[in-house]
C-alpha cells in the first residue's frame, strides 16, 4: 500500500441536533483520484469544509502528510499543500480573468504574507507566462483581460480549477467539479481531470454524474448518513447490494 | 482590467506632474488661482489619494482618518514649538506618529469588517476628538487650539541662532511656507505621493488588496494571510493623512480638534465616492471639484445672487433668490448633498464614470461575438 496523503479519524460533527458526520473515517492514497458520492444531504459538502479548515469538528483527527490540520488558519492548510475548488465558484469577480490565477500564483511564491508594494507587476513576466498558459490550457486565454464575473457559471468554474491547479497543490480538493454545466462542457472538465491525473495530483472529487466519477476515479467511497458505508474501487462499488440500496435506490448501474 | 505598462505609468506620471505644477495658471481663468486654495487642492488631494488606498482597494469603509489628520496637525506644530521651524522634520515626525496610532487603531477595528469596521473606526476618531478638548488638553491646548509662541523652547534653531523677534513661520531651510512657496512644496509632496500611489496599485501588493476586496473567502483558502494585507493598507492611508495634517500645519501653524470631527471624516469619504472609488485619479478629481464649488458657492449672498440675476424682471429675480439662496453661503453643505446624491444614484462609479462613459460614446464599439453567430446562424437557415 503506498503512502497515504489525508488520512479523516473518526471525525464527528454535529450542527444542533443533526449529525453531520458520524465517527468518518477515510484514508487517500497519494496519487490517486479519489470519489466521495452520496445521496444530499449526506455529508459531503462537510467532510471537505473540515479538512480546509473552515469548520472545527465536534471531535476527531484530520492529518495531511503526516500533519494534524485541525486548529490551524485556512491560509495555513493552503500553504501545507491543500487547494479547494468550491461548490458555488469562489473567483474574484472583480479582476480579470489572468489576475485571478495570478493572485494564486503570488501565494504559492511568496507565501501568505509579502509586503512588496513597489515592485511592479509587469516585471512579474513568469507569472504572467504561467499564469496565461493555464488560462489556454482551460480555453479561456482570449478572455484574459475581462472581468471574471462575466464569465459564465461553467467558465467560472474551469477558472476556479485553474487557480487551484496553478498552485501545484499536494491535494486538490473539487465539489462538484461539473455541476450545473452543459454536457459539452462537463466532456470538456474531464478531459482536463484526465490531464491532471497523469501529473500524479492526488485529488479528492466530490461528485454526482456518474459518467465523472466512473470516467476518472481509481477509488470510490460511499457517504451516507455522516458515515462511510463502502469503498472499494470502481468495480467493487458498482456490484456492492449495500450501495445500491442506500444511495441508488436499488436502480442498476 | 489590464496590466498597465511602467512605460504607461511613467507618461501618466509626467502629465499629472505638469498638470499640478500649471495649476496656479489653468486655474486663475476659473476664480481659483489664488495660493490658500491650491494648497487646499493639494493638502485635501494627498488626504484623499491615501484614503482611497484603504477603501478603493481594499473596500473597507473607514470613518475615523480624521483622527489621523489631527495626530499629524498636533505633531507637526509641537516640533515647530519644540525642535525647529523647519517643516521636514515635522512632516517626518507627523507621518511617524499617524502611521503608529493607524497601527494601532487598525489592529483592533480590522477584526471586524463592513458596518462594524467602519463602526468602530467612528468611534476611535471620535474618542480622540473629545480627548483633544478633556483629558488630552496639555497636549492639545484644548479649545483655543494649538499655536505658536515667542517663548516656545525651539531646540535645535536656538542652538544655530538667536531668536528674531516677533512669532517665526515654518521654513524649508529658509523658504516661508505661505502663498505661492507653500503651494508648490504641497504640491510636489502630492506628486510623489501619488506616485507611490501608483506604484501601490500597480504591485502585487495591491493586486492581492483588490483581490481581498473582491472575494476575501477565496484569498483565504488560496493561502492568504489577510489580516496583515489590510493592516499595511489601513497604516499607509493612515500615514497619508498624517502627511496631510502636517501640511495643514505647515501652511498655517495651528492645530485644533474640530479637524478631528466625523465630518472631516465623512468629507473625504464624499470626495472619494464623488471622483470614483479604487481609480487612481478619481479621488483627486473629487478633491478639486468639491473645494472648488465650496469656495465658489459658500462666498455666494443674496447680494450676489440679485447681481446675477439682475437680467431678470424684478418679480422674477426675487423669486429665483429665494429659491437659490439656501444653497448657497452657509446652505452650501446642501447643494454638496444634493450633488452627492445625483452622483450616487447615476454614476455609481463617479465623476471617472462619467468620463468613461463619454470614452465609450466616441470609441467604435467592436462587433458582438454573439449576434455574429446569431445572424450567421439564420443565413445558414435560409439558405438550407
Amino acid at each position: 500500500m503506498s503512502h497515504i496523503i489525508l488520512e479523516i479519524d473518526n471525525v464527528q460533527k454535529s450542527f444542533g441536533g443533526l449529525k453531520a458526520l458520524h465517527n468518518l473515517n477515510l484514508q487517500v492514497e497519494e496519487g490517486k483520484v479519489h470519489a466521495i458520492i452520496g445521496p444530499n444531504g449526506a455529508g459531503k459538502s462537510t467532510m471537505l469544509n473540515v479538512c480546509i479548515g473552515r469548520l472545527a469538528p465536534d471531535s476527531g483527527v484530520v492529518t495531511f502528510n503526516g500533519e494534524n490540520v485541525l486548529g490551524k488558519q485556512p491560509h495555513e492548510i493552503n500553504q501545507a499543500g491543500i487547494s479547494r475548488v468550491f461548490q458555488t465558484p469562489e473567483i474574484f469577480p472583480d479582476l480579470s480573468l489572468i489576475q485571478n490565477v495570478m493572485i494564486p500564483a503570488f501565494a504559492r511564491r511568496e507565501g501568505s504574507f509579502r509586503f512588496n508594494m513597489f515592485s511592479n507587476l509587469c516585471s512579474e513576466k513568469e507569472v504572467m507566462d504561467e499564469a496565461s498558459h493555464i488560462l489556454h490550457d482551460i480555453g479561456l486565454n482570449e478572455q484574459e483581460s475581462d472581468h471574471a464575473g462575466s464569465l459564465s457559471r461553467g467558465d467560472k468554474r474551469r477558472l476556479e480549477l485553474a487557480m487551484c491547479l496553478i498552485q501545484h497543490p499536494k491535494l486538490l480538493l473539487l465539489d462538484e467539479p461539473t455541476a450545473g454545466m452543459a454536457r459539452h462542457d462537463t466532456n470538456r472538465t474531464i478531459e482536463l481531470l484526465k490531464k491532471i491525473k497523469e501529473t500524479g495530483m492526488t485529488k479528492v472529487i466530490i461528485e454526482h454524474d456518474m459518467h465523472v466519477v466512473f470516467s476518472v476515479a481509481d477509488h470510490i467511497s460511499v457517504l451516507a448518513q455522516g458515515t462511510i458505508i463502502a469503498s472499494g474501487t470502481p468495480d467493487e462499488i458498482r456490484g456492492n447490494p449495500k450501495v445500491q440500496e442506500a444511495y441508488l435506490g436499488g436502480a442498476h448501474l | 482590467m489590464t496590466i498597465p505598462s511602467f512605460k504607461k505609468d511613467m507618461f501618466v506620471m509626467l502629465i499629472f506632474s505638469a498638470v499640478i505644477l500649471t495649476m496656479p495658471m489653468w486655474l486663475k481663468p476659473l476664480g481659483a488661482g489664488y495660493p490658500d486654495l491650491l494648497q487646499k487642492f493639494a493638502i485635501f488631494g494627498i488626504f484623499a489619494v491615501g484614503y482611497n488606498i484603504l477603501f478603493g482597494l481594499t473596500g473597507y469603509l473607514s470613518f475615523g482618518h480624521a483622527a489621523f489628520l489631527g495626530v499629524g496637525s498636533y505633531t507637526a506644530v509641537w516640533s515647530f514649538k519644540l525642535l525647529t521651524m523647519n517643516v521636514l522634520p515635522a512632516i517626518l515626525f507627523s507621518v511617524v506618529l499617524a502611521g503608529i496610532v493607524a497601527a494601532i487603531i487598525g489592529f483592533i477595528s480590522l477584526r471586524r469588517s463592513g458596518i462594524y469596521f467602519s463602526i468602530l473606526t467612528l468611534a476611535f476618531a471620535q474618542m480622540f476628538y473629545n480627548m483633544a478638548y478633556s483629558v488630552l488638553t496639555p497636549v492639545t491646548n484644548g479649545e483655543t487650539g494649538l499655536q505658536l509662541a515667542r517663548t516656545d523652547p525651539r531646540i535645535i534653531d536656538n542652538l544655530l541662532s538667536e531668536a528674531g523677534a516677533g512669532l517665526p513661520s515654518p521654513t524649508l531651510f529658509g523658504i516661508h511656507m505661505s502663498g505661492y512657496s507653500g503651494f508648490y512644496f504641497c504640491a510636489v509632496i502630492l506628486i510623489i505621493a501619488f506616485f507611490i500611489s501608483q506604484r501601490i496599485f500597480h504591485s502585487p501588493f495591491g493586486m492581492k488588496l483588490q483581490a481581498i476586496k473582491s472575494n476575501q473567502t477565496r484569498m483565504k483558502y488560496t493561502g492568504y494571510n489577510t489580516r496583515p494585507y489590510l493592516l499595511s493598507a489601513f497604516v499607509i492611508s493612515g500615514m497619508y493623512a498624517g502627511l496631510a495634517g502636517a501640511l495643514m500645519a505647515v501652511t498655517d501653524p495651528l492645530a485644533g480638534a474640530e479637524r478631528m470631527q466625523w465630518t472631516a471624516s465623512g468629507e473625504v469619504v464624499l470626495m472619494t465616492i464623488l471622483g470614483g472609488v479604487g481609480t487612481l485619479i478619481g479621488p483627486l478629481l473629487g478633491v478639486t471639484i468639491i473645494k472648488y464649488f465650496e469656495n465658489i458657492f459658500s462666498a455666494l449672498n443674496e447680494q450676489a445672487l440679485l447681481a446675477a440675476y439682475s437680467f431678470m424682471p424684478d418679480w422674477l429675480a426675487k423669486m429665483m433668490v429665494t429659491i437659490t439662496s439656501p444653497f448657497v453661503g452657509e446652505g452650501w453643505h446642501l447643494t454638496l448633498g444634493a450633488l452627492f446624491v445625483i452622483i450616487v444614484v447615476f454614476l455609481p462609479g463617479g465623476v471617472m464614470e462619467g468620463l468613461g462613459k463619454i470614452k465609450n460614446l466616441f470609441r467604435k464599439r467592436p462587433p458582438d461575438p454573439l449576434a455574429k453567430t446569431l445572424v450567421e446562424g439564420q443565413r445558414q437557415e435560409e439558405k438550407g
